[in-house]
């Protein structure tokens, strides 16, 4: 029987069977931010075991609250920044250097086909994007793997998810997510893993397979896996070209964490890309999605450009076009936070920051704060968002608030017409 | 290995997701015990008072899909300090599931119809449950009434339970 791609990962990093249908895999990445490390890190100082498996596999990061906004975020931020100098990790990213973990470690080259990657937080299923087998944990999970670089995890079953044909124009790969959680449900792919696959996949560029990867978990997916192709290639070759002679020489070892024809899949799923339209969440779970059409009008208090789903250089230049030249509607606020200091510094340098403080923006750092309400736009209760975030769970962005999921582009379109509308209106 | 008996709570909703068991905004503290008075606050259901009904109780039943979304073991934490170490459903997040077990507490996921068979029979009970977790069977009693369960539990699983989480069961072998 073929073999997926997680199941080729598994295979080359595989420790242990510790019982049936379990094995503990060998880590190449532990990613940490300042929400979840610490209480790991205090754990291993309890216990006597302070200690860090391999300090240039631990990459770590301040980011959901970015600066620190009282002192339980700066013990937070300090717990995490001691820890790094304590153990030699020196891919560490302070507060200055700092961006959404699943946006700056990738933008650093840390992620590979065929890595197996943890971190404490579930969109980690981000970096799937690369063909890497990267999943979401708790703190003991991550405990573990600083100190053992090791972490158990069920043997994967995995859905293949086909887009077919193109995506429309005015359509991005946000949209795309959003219908295939639509199909799937946010009970659809539990415990499993999604690999992303078809013409309109293979279309995008990686910024727009991280947008489908990231959002994988709202199906309930272990990992969202794209294969690597050579896309992937270009984006890493900056950090590889030591490793490989040429590019084609890269993507023939890449090619060994392609999936098996003959793999096994507990489903299929087919959709035609060109179907696809903008869409939006209503309501408190991912997979409550409609036609932005049959939204139009619904009002809004914020708009929130930014986070792991949406914040990189592609989404603000697709925002910039549609708010270059227009202010924002009275009595809305809009709020952009670029995902990283390299993404801030590119948009500058195209003047899209311009653009978007021209149209009466407020331009925050590099954060996560506001898509989990914890600062940097936290929502007052009964007010509605329009963000271009990864989740619309009650209260998520604020108690008592409300968040419609988006593209950056509707997003845009929002903010200057005060109400949800779609983009192709400011073309 | 933790005590799985007690009274059961029962929320009757599929998809309770992680950030209604416990709010990002008190992830910045730095104690599990700290979370105590905020568990199971933003959910969604009505009726439903956490200071209220989550008093006396150790075990939960649910429904499907049981702590999805954000990975934060502090939802496992905020039941734990609450004194609920069980939780009962049709299937659970995967982060969820082995952040339970990871912390040697029990996530047990039993088909559709012994969950409607629970809720039908006890819900309206002052329902309480007792753990045989060597012959993976478990009671409830509650207005008069009885039943045995039957489950599964995966090997490794149980070597988490008894060994009382993953750092100790590592710790132990690796």
């Amino acid at each position: 029987m073929g073999r997926t791609v997680a199941q080729k990962i598994f295979d080359a990093h595989e420790v242990a069977r510790p019982g049936a249908g379990v094995r503990i895999i060998s880590l190449d990445r532990v990613f940490c931010h300042e929400i979840t490390t610490p209480i790991a890190i205090n754990d291993l100082v309890s216990i006597g075991r302070d200690r860090v498996f391999d300090p240039e596999k631990i990459k770590a990061v301040i980011d959901h609250v970015s600066p620190a906004k009282d002192s339980k975020t700066a013990e937070q931020g300090k717990t995490l920044r001691d820890w790094t100098r304590r153990h030699g990790i020196r891919d560490f990213f302070d507060v200055g250097a700092n961006g959404v973990c699943h946006a700056i470690f990738p933008e650093k080259g840390f992620v590979r086909p065929g890595y197996t990657i943890i971190m404490g937080d579930s969109h980690t299923c981000t970096h799937g994007a690369f063909g890497a087998f990267a999943a979401g944990v708790g703190t003991t999970d991550l405990e573990v793997g600083i100190l053992k670089g090791v972490c158990a995890m069920r043997e994967p079953r995995t859905i293949k998810v086909v887009l077919n044909n193109s995506l429309r124009p005015g359509v991005y790969a946000k949209d795309a997510i959003l219908w295939i959680i639509r199909e799937l449900t946010v009970n659809g792919a539990t415990d499993q893993v999604i690999e992303f696959a078809g013409q309109a996949v293979s279309e995008l560029s990686m910024e727009g397979r991280m947008t489908i990867c990231n959002m994988a978990v709202e199906a309930g997916a272990t990992c969202g896996i794209c294969y690597p192709d050579m896309v992937t290639v270009d984006y890493l070759w900056p950090f590889i070209k030591e490793e490989f002679p040429s590019k084609e020489a890269a993507l023939a070892a890449y090619s060994g964490f392609l999936p098996d024809a003959d793999a096994s899949y507990t489903r299929i799923l087919e959709i035609d890309a060109s179907c696809i339209e903008p869409v939006a969440t209503v309501k408190y779970k991912p997979d409550q999605v409609k036609p932005v059409r049959e939204l139009e009008g619904t009002k809004v208090d914020q708009v929130y450009i930014g986070s792991c789903t949406n914040g990189r250089i592609e989404d603000l230049r697709v925002a910039a076009r549609i708010v270059r030249g227009k202010k924002i509607a009275p009595g809305i606020r809009a709020i952009l936070a670029p995902a990283t200091p390299l993404v801030c510094r590119q948009a500058l340098a195209e003047g899209l920051i311009a653009d978007f403080l021209d149209a009466g923006f407020c331009v925050t750092n590099p954060t996560c704060g506001a898509c989990l309400g914890m600062s940097n736009g936290v929502l007052a209760s009964g007010e509605v968002c329009a963000s271009t975030t990864n989740r619309n769970f009650n209260g998520r962005m604020g108690k008592g608030g409300m968040i419609h999921l988006m593209s950056p582009a509707t997003a845009a379109a929002t903010a200057i017409a005060g109400h949800i509308t779609n983009s192709e209106l400011f073309k | 290995m933790k005590n799985f008996n007690g009274k059961i709570l029962f929320l009757d909703r599929s998809d309770i997701n992680t950030d209604e068991i416990i709010p990002a905004k008190y992830l910045t503290e730095s104690t599990k015990a700290a979370l105590k008075p905020y568990c199971l606050e933003d959910l969604i259901l009505e009726g439903f008072d956490p200071k209220r009904d989550l008093a006396g109780k150790s075990v939960v039943v649910t429904r499907a899909n049981f702590g999805c979304g954000s990975s934060r073991e502090h939802a496992p934490w905020a039941l734990e300090c609450n004194g609920i170490d069980l939780v009962i459903a049709e299937n659970f997040a995967r982060i969820f599931r082995q952040n339970m077990f990871n912390c040697g507490m029990l996530a047990i996921s039993l088909d559709k119809e012994k969950i409607d068979a629970l809720f039908r029979e006890f819900s309206k009970e002052d329902a309480s449950l007792e753990m045989d977790l060597d012959n993976k069977k478990f009671t409830v009693s509650g207005g008069g009434k009885k039943a045995v369960f039957d489950f599964e539990i995966g090997d490794f699983d149980l070597d988490l339970v008894k060994a009382g989480g993953w750092v100790s069961y590592v710790d132990a072998r690796f």
